[in-house]
């Protein structure tokens, strides 16, 4: 069993798992941090942005200014951002079984890989994740081709010349494979490729393994994933939440008894604490409005913003801001809001409960008809008329390179009044802020991460109990800022395995059993005889026949009935050549009683020696030697294989044959 | 006993022996046990039981065999006990071989009702009232009933075990009252039987493998030094301390708990005096006990008033050694001055803090809490170890938030268990305030502040955590903000003000509504103190705090609101309230904070926030706050108006003290006597224009009684200064009071409804004459149930509620 390690990211895994004959890979997770290298893409023309200086080597070479822009002491590349793709050399990946999806933040790569790569299998996820996860890539391919750039910089990528630039572009790894972003005919081609599933459902993979899915608690549909054989258990935990928000809660029952789990998802941020940054967000946002000025809010479409805005539905009353205007601006708001409000089986107990009344499981609905809060595809059209300062916006993309949000840190960048708050984790909040310097706009950073904290995966792991752990290796280490922090790693026992990106890991464990049936009159044939109380033996003489990853064992043909002459024979004839088996023995034999027969039997001068493994008789007069042990007894005489059948089966008699 | 009561007891009597009567619930038969005791106390015993042979009866009742409930016979046991404490009685009661039957071996003793843990208790109980006399101790020692107590030691239930080892310490005490009498200390061989029998079995119980039995009779002798002043416990110390100090030796020592009560109460005793040998008992215990055992010792040995120093210093030693291991965990070098002298760098320190997360937090929790309950005692330490203690509190906390940098492996294990853990932070900031009490190096009280900063910013600390972290900032501002002989903040404190307004502001938005409310306070304390004070003024008029809180006042949390209304009222007598907007109403018309109050007052629906504004009219009443000082007339027939007629009985009385400081104000409470006419007359005029007489008139008859009595010394107060200066006959001719008393009469039979209407000075001082305030006053002064707690009212109640089903039964019939 092999683990291949794609990705470096820790919550936004791809690996590939050999498992018996399949090859399954869990996730395919798109590290976006690459953007933050780039310009942003403003949606209206920015002269400040396109004002921006050239950068040129220490030497006044100029050759790069056309890609390479600076911003307040950073360099930025001038071009249609780029991601950084999961490694696709360490194994070819078009012999990948299936995919196994955890959940929507997980499966940005999916069509880089379904469609790239020569893939032809399946992709298995939950109804939620897919569609969820299509208005995510509907929004990205949204974001980026509404602004069409015709510049691609590419020559920055050149190792010789990547070794002259500042960091953190000096630093930054693979660029070589860094890809622009897929269109939407790739996206939808890649989500057809996807079959639904529910939890707990059991899939079965060319008989060999089954895979279940089994609720995780972090977002919608989000799960975690059971590959299972007869006797071999493994478990795949990614982005799991014990935090009681709308998703289902996490099933960690179905988890114990696993010979290997792998752990990733973990939270970004262990050192914050959800219920602590919410606070923070209501207080920081109540603040900046009471003063006049406007919070602007880079988020997701789906996730934590439908937790923010129940939040602050029960909040802004009592902070007395039920007249500020909230506005969720994306391609995909009006689908995010409506798709959250049908997924109802996949919610938390409290919100189901909510639809039987009837009434919709989120506030946010309440919200909308109350018109407190607006939602828009864009800033373009009716956006513009409704237009209300101040006031709360909602808008991606988090990285702040693309997307609506870049507009808003162009417009209320400049005054102190205004506020931006970062919730989602995802992105260093000062990198993604450095095109915008100098900035007069408050910075407040709520990194709102709901899955499992360090605390929380030890008392995971000592309830589920399984025998190895394999993680990332960014988790069997304290975090470099910290180092003293040694809580805030998975400690187990044995300690964990750690992988990186390209690793290929052995799993610490084997295969020893595999499950064979038997055909009923071959079972019929079988004359069990019992050796102790309660356990019998039988042998058998069968046919193994593999098919599918099924073992069966059938009756073997009939001995060949003698034809007669008949010297004609087909290759498809040739059966197994039959042996007559030797039976197979077993028992022990009782030293004293042995002597006693060998006695009677004639010999003489019989001497008994005891060995650590058993015992020696030695026959003085006829120079032989019978050796015991508990497994094997030899017979030792000089030639004399009269003597030799004698004493045989002699030693035969106090034994049971099969 | 009064007549009424002796008519009842024979019925009462047959009720509680008759096994088909309901058992009255036990608060009754409790109530007439007390009843009994007083009765007991107050007269003879004897005579009661031969006037009410009753009783005697009941007594004898209870032995014949029959179903009677365990709680009827608990409660004879324990009559008896009751009536038989005084010695004739006791005699009396023994001639008729009730005693023995009653505690005796043939009594409950045997029978089966001795399974109920009542029963158990009842004889105990029994036993208990009745030995306190000579024949008691005989009674006891023949009837065995000794050993039944020491058995009763080791019973199931709690409840009897502990009686049990009270009862023989009581039986102990009596048996060495009696020689020791005129014969100071005595030898163990001449101690009485009884006592030497006690004795011989807690020693045998100390000498005893079973633990439970060493803790049984460690309990005995802790309650025995505790309660007993006779110099016979001298004596029993030396005879004991032996067996004690065995124990101590054992490998693991048997009930250290148990053990370091009873070193405790025998140094508090008489004992130390002449047995200096304790000590070294003490100090052996402290070395021997582990660090969580030895805290209570070693903080039971710092609050004795007098103990050997080398004792003291010992168990400071051991109080601190926590502590010092937590500030070797972060020493950036070895050998760095810690906390105790030779402690740096004693690798067994540093290892004693316990392996496991919650043995670890117990161990600093109760070091933390015990070093805070120390440092106020005048005989704390000395010298006191202000810096390094103030050290060990802030790297505790730093090791909470995850700031602290440990510099040792067992640093890093304190990191990991500490981190988030919210019952060491609140048990740190507690001590952390205490210890503002005496200052530190100016290095560390910047850490100090650097620190609960850090708390009061951190999006993590709870909200318990939080009103901790605000106290304990309080305290260090109160104690070092400003220097002695300076009339404005210092300049460091002036930068912690400008952080602090800053996070305040952001809390006054929070979530949270135990936020709001801390910070709230936090804020009304602070003004308090500094209103004054130019630099904070300025600091804190050029922030958002004012306008915060005068906007927390619409909070839907009433608890927030009552906060916002005491800050509100705190910052506009300081002339630091800005009028209020709130978003919702930018341009609305402003309200003066006297008219948001009285909104407040007016329509708020939950009683704090009106209770916290009526505590600040009258404080603002009090000091002559400007928005009243204006129109203190308008202002008064305002509140007391609102007041009046609110439905929360606490408001009610908040506007009768309002309307009382107004008297004072108007009449002058200073000087004793009464007024100058012209000023009464004048006076009275005022009050009747704000309308206070009506309001304490109608308060007389409240349904609430601290209402009526609050109104009745505000007229009392009145009358005084009013009645001798002018009588009605020298006013002439008398005022047409009907009105006003027939008004009073209709209030007094609860027809509250109806108005007084206008009133004369002249009719209110006639009514006020008229009325026998004093005896109202009286009448008040007693418990509402008064009546209702009378015996006869008992005997009643208990009998009524026999006699509903005496009716029942007929019925069916």
């Amino acid at each position: 069993m092999k683990l291949y390690c794609l990705s470096g990211h820790p919550t936004l895994p791809c690996n590939v798992l050999k498992f018996k004959s399949t090859t399954i890979m869990l996730d395919c997770g798109l590290d976006m941090t690459s953007t933050l290298n780039f310009l942003p893409l403003p949606l209206v023309q920015s002269p400040r942005l396109s004002n921006l200086p050239g950068w040129s080597l220490k030497d006044g070479n100029v050759f790069l200014d056309k890609e390479l822009k600076e911003c307040s002491g950073h360099v930025f590349v001038d071009s249609v951002p780029e991601f950084c793709l999961p490694e696709t050399e360490l194994i070819d990946l078009s012999t990948v079984d299936v995919i196994l999806i955890s959940n929507y933040h997980c499966m940005m790569a999916l069509p880089y890989i379904t469609e790239h790569t020569g893939f032809t299998g399946t992709v298995y996820a939950t109804e939620p994740t897919v569609q969820i996860g299509r208005l995510l890539m509907e929004e990205l391919v949204n974001f980026i081709e509404r602004v069409p750039k015709a510049q691609s910089a590419s020559l920055w990528k050149n190792k010789d010349i990547q070794r002259l630039l500042p960091s953190p572009l000096k630093d930054a790894v693979e660029v070589s494979t860094w890809r622009r972003c897929y269109t939407m005919q790739e996206v939808n081609s890649a989500l057809s490729k996807i079959q639904l599933v529910g939890y707990s459902q059991k899939i079965e993979l060319f008989g060999a393994v089954q895979v279940t899915p089994l609720s995780s608690g972090y977002a919608l549909g989000s799960s975690n994933w059971i590959i299972q054989s007869h006797y071999e258990k493994v478990s795949y935990v990614s982005g799991s939440s014990l935090l009681t928000t709308h998703p289902q809660p996490m099933d960690q029952a179905s988890l114990k008894n696993s010979d290997v789990l792998i752990l990733t998802g973990l939270t970004q941020i262990p050192t914050a604490n959800p219920d602590g940054m919410v606070g923070e967000f209501c207080s920081n946002l109540a603040l900046t409005v009471r003063n006049g000025g406007n919070v602007l809010v880079p988020c997701y479409p789906s996730g934590v913003i439908y937790d923010l805005l129940e939040c602050l539905y029960q909040y802004i009353d009592s902070a007395g801001l039920s007249s500020i205007p909230f506005y969720f601006i994306s391609p995909v708001a009006n689908s995010s809001l409506e798709f959250s409000q049908i997924f109802a089986e996949w919610l938390c107990h409290n919100k189901q409960t909510k639809v039987y009344l009837p009434e919709p499981p989120f506030p946010h609905a309440e919200l909308i008809q109350t018109n407190k809060l607006k939602h828009y595809p864009s800033i373009h059209g009716d956006f513009s008329n409704d237009f209300r300062q101040p006031c709360v916006v909602f808008t991606g993309h988090p990285s702040l390179r693309f997307g609506d949000v870049v507009h808003f840190m162009e417009l209320w960048g400049k005054s102190s009044l205004n506020t931006v708050i970062f919730t989602e984790p995802d992105f260093s909040y000062l990198e993604a802020l450095a095109p915008y310097q100098p900035l007069a706009m408050k910075c407040i950073y709520c990194p709102i991460d709901t899955r499992l904290n360090f605390i929380q995966v030890s008392k995971l792991l000592k309830e589920v109990q399984p025998l190895h752990v394999v993680c990332p290796e960014q988790y069997t280490q304290p975090p470099p800022a910290q180092s003293h922090r040694v809580d805030l790693m998975v400690d187990c026992q044995p300690p964990a395995m750690s992988y990186r990106r390209a690793e290929v890991l052995a799993l610490p464990f084997k295969r020893r059993y595999e499950k064979i049936e038997i055909m009923p009159e071959l079972a019929d044939s079988l004359v069990p005889m019992e050796i102790k109380p309660g356990i019998s033996l039988a042998t058998v003489s069968a046919v193994l026949h593999t098919k599918d990853n099924k073992h069966v064992l059938q009756p073997p043909p009939r001995p060949a009935q003698p034809t007669g002459g008949k010297k004609r024979k087909r290759a498809s004839d040739d059966i197994p050549d039959c042996k007559v088996l030797k039976p197979l023995l077993s028992g022990s034999i009782p030293v004293d009683q042995f002597v006693q027969t060998l006695e009677k039997h004639g010999f003489s001068d019989i001497k008994v020696e005891d060995t650590a493994k058993g015992h020696i008789v030695l026959l003085q007069e006829a120079e032989t030697l019978i050796q015991i042990e508990e497994d094997s007894t030899h017979i030792i005489c000089d030639d004399d294989e009269v003597l030799r059948v004698r004493l045989r089966d002699l030693v035969l008699k106090f034994l049971q044959k099969f | 006993m009064d007549p009424e009561c002796a008519r009842l007891l024979p019925a009462l009597c047959a009720v509680l022996a008759d096994p088909r009567q309901p058992v009255a619930d036990d608060t009754c038969l409790e109530k007439l046990l007390d009843w009994f005791k007083a009765v007991t106390e107050a007269g003879s015993s004897l005579l009661l039981l031969q006037e009410n042979p009753c009783l005697v009866e009941l007594l004898f009742h209870v032995l014949k065999p029959q179903d009677l409930s365990s709680r009827i016979l608990s409660f004879a046991l324990r009559l008896a006990g009751t009536f038989a404490a005084q010695e004739n009685c006791f005699q009396y009661l023994q001639q008729g071989e009730l005693l023995p039957g009653l505690f005796g071996e043939h009594g409950p003793l045997g029978a089966a009702a001795w399974a109920a843990p009542t029963v158990r208790s009842g004889w105990i109980q029994g036993l208990r009232s009745l030995a306190q006399h000579p024949s008691a101790l005989l009674f006891l020692a023949d009837s065995g009933a000794v050993d039944t107590i020491f058995s009763l030691q080791g019973d199931p239930s709690l409840f009897v075990a502990s009686a049990a080892g009270q009862l023989l310490v009581h039986v102990l005490d009596l048996a060495m009252r009696g020689p020791a009498k005129g014969h100071g200390r005595l030898q163990a061989q001449d101690w009485p039987a009884c006592a030497q029998r006690i004795v011989c079995h807690l020693e045998d119980c100390l000498c005893s493998e079973a633990a439970p039995r060493v803790t049984q009779a460690l309990h005995v002798l802790t309650t025995a030094f505790g309660h007993c002043h006779g110099l016979w416990t001298q004596g029993l110390w030396v005879q004991l301390s032996p067996l004690v100090a065995r124990l101590l030796e054992k490998d693991p020592m048997p009930a250290p708990h148990a053990l370091v009560e009873l070193l405790l109460s025998v140094a508090r005793s008489s004992v130390p005096s002449s047995n200096p040998g304790l000590w070294e008992t003490a100090a052996q215990t402290l070395s021997r006990l582990s660090p969580m055992q030895a805290g209570p010792l070693a903080a039971g040995i710092l609050k004795l008033q007098d103990c050997p120093q080398a004792l003291r210093t010992q168990a400071f030693g051991v109080l601190l050694r926590p502590l010092a291991c937590v500030l070797e965990a972060t020493a950036q070098a070895p050998g760095t001055p810690g906390l105790l002298e030779g402690a740096a760098g004693d690798p067994m320190a540093v290892d004693m803090l316990p392996p496991s997360k919650s043995a670890c937090v117990g161990l600093l929790c109760s070091t933390l809490a015990h070093l805070e309950l120390l440092q106020p005692l005048p005989q704390r330490p000395s010298p006191w170890p202000q810096a390094p203690l103030l050290a060990a509190a802030v790297t505790i906390l730093r090791f909470c938030n995850g700031s602290a940098a440990p510099s040792s492996e067992v640093g890093g294990r304190l990191c990991a268990m500490l981190v988030g853990c919210v019952r060491v932070q609140r048990a740190a900031l507690d001590f952390l305030g205490v210890l503002s009490q005496g200052l530190g190096p100016r290095e560390l009280v910047t850490q100090v502040f650097a620190v609960l900063l850090e708390y009061l910013m951190s999006p993590d600390s709870s909200p318990t955590v939080l009103k901790k972290a605000f106290q304990a900032t309080l305290r260090w501002l109160l104690s070092s903000a400003v220097p002695p002989g300076c009339c404005d903040l210092e300049p460091r404190a002036q930068l912690v003000l400008r952080e602090l307004l800053a996070v305040l502001q952001k809390r006054l938005c929070s979530p949270c509504w135990e936020v709001r409310d801390s910070g709230l306070e936090f804020l009304t304390q602070m003004t308090r103190r500094w209103g004054g004070q130019a630099g904070f003024r300025q600091t804190l008029l050029a922030s958002e705090v004012p306008k915060l809180a005068s906007q927390l006042l619409q909070d839907p949390e009433s608890y927030v609101r009552a906060s916002a209304v005491a800050a509100a009222g705190q910052l506009s007598s300081q002339g630091l309230l800005a009028a209020p907007s709130s978003p919702e109403h930018p341009a609305g018309p402003q309200k003066t904070p006297l008219e948001e109050l009285l909104l407040v007052l007016t329509t708020d629906s939950e009683g704090f926030p009106r209770r916290a504004a009526m505590r600040v009219f009258t404080e603002w009443l009090r000091d002559g706050h400007m928005a009243v000082a204006e129109d203190r007339e308008r202002f008064m027939a305002r509140v007391l108006q609102a007041a009046s007629g609110d439905l929360d009985w606490e408001v009610r009385v908040q506007g009768l003290e309002l309307a009382l400081i107004f008297l004072q104000q108007l009449l002058g409470a200073r000087s004793p006597g009464a007024a100058p006419p012209g000023a009464l007359a004048q006076a009275l005029r005022a009050l009747c224009r704000v309308q206070l007489f009506e309001f304490a008139f109608r308060s007389l008859f409240d349904c609430d009684r601290p209402v009526a009595q609050k109104s009745c010394d505000l007229l009392l107060f009145l009358r005084a200064k009013a009645a001798p200066s002018s009588s009605p006959q020298e006013a002439g001719d008398s005022p047409d009071v009907a009105p006003v008393e027939a008004a009073l009469q209709r209030w007094r039979a609860g027809e509250q409804g109806q108005p007084l209407g206008e009133l004369a000075p002249e009719a209110v001082l006639a009514v006020l004459r008229s009325m026998d305030l004093e005896a109202l006053r009286d009448t008040l002064a007693e418990s509402s149930d008064h009546v209702e707690r009378s015996p006869q009212s008992l005997l009643q109640d208990v009998l009524a509620a026999v006699g509903v089903l005496g009716d029942n039964e007929a019925d069916c019939y």
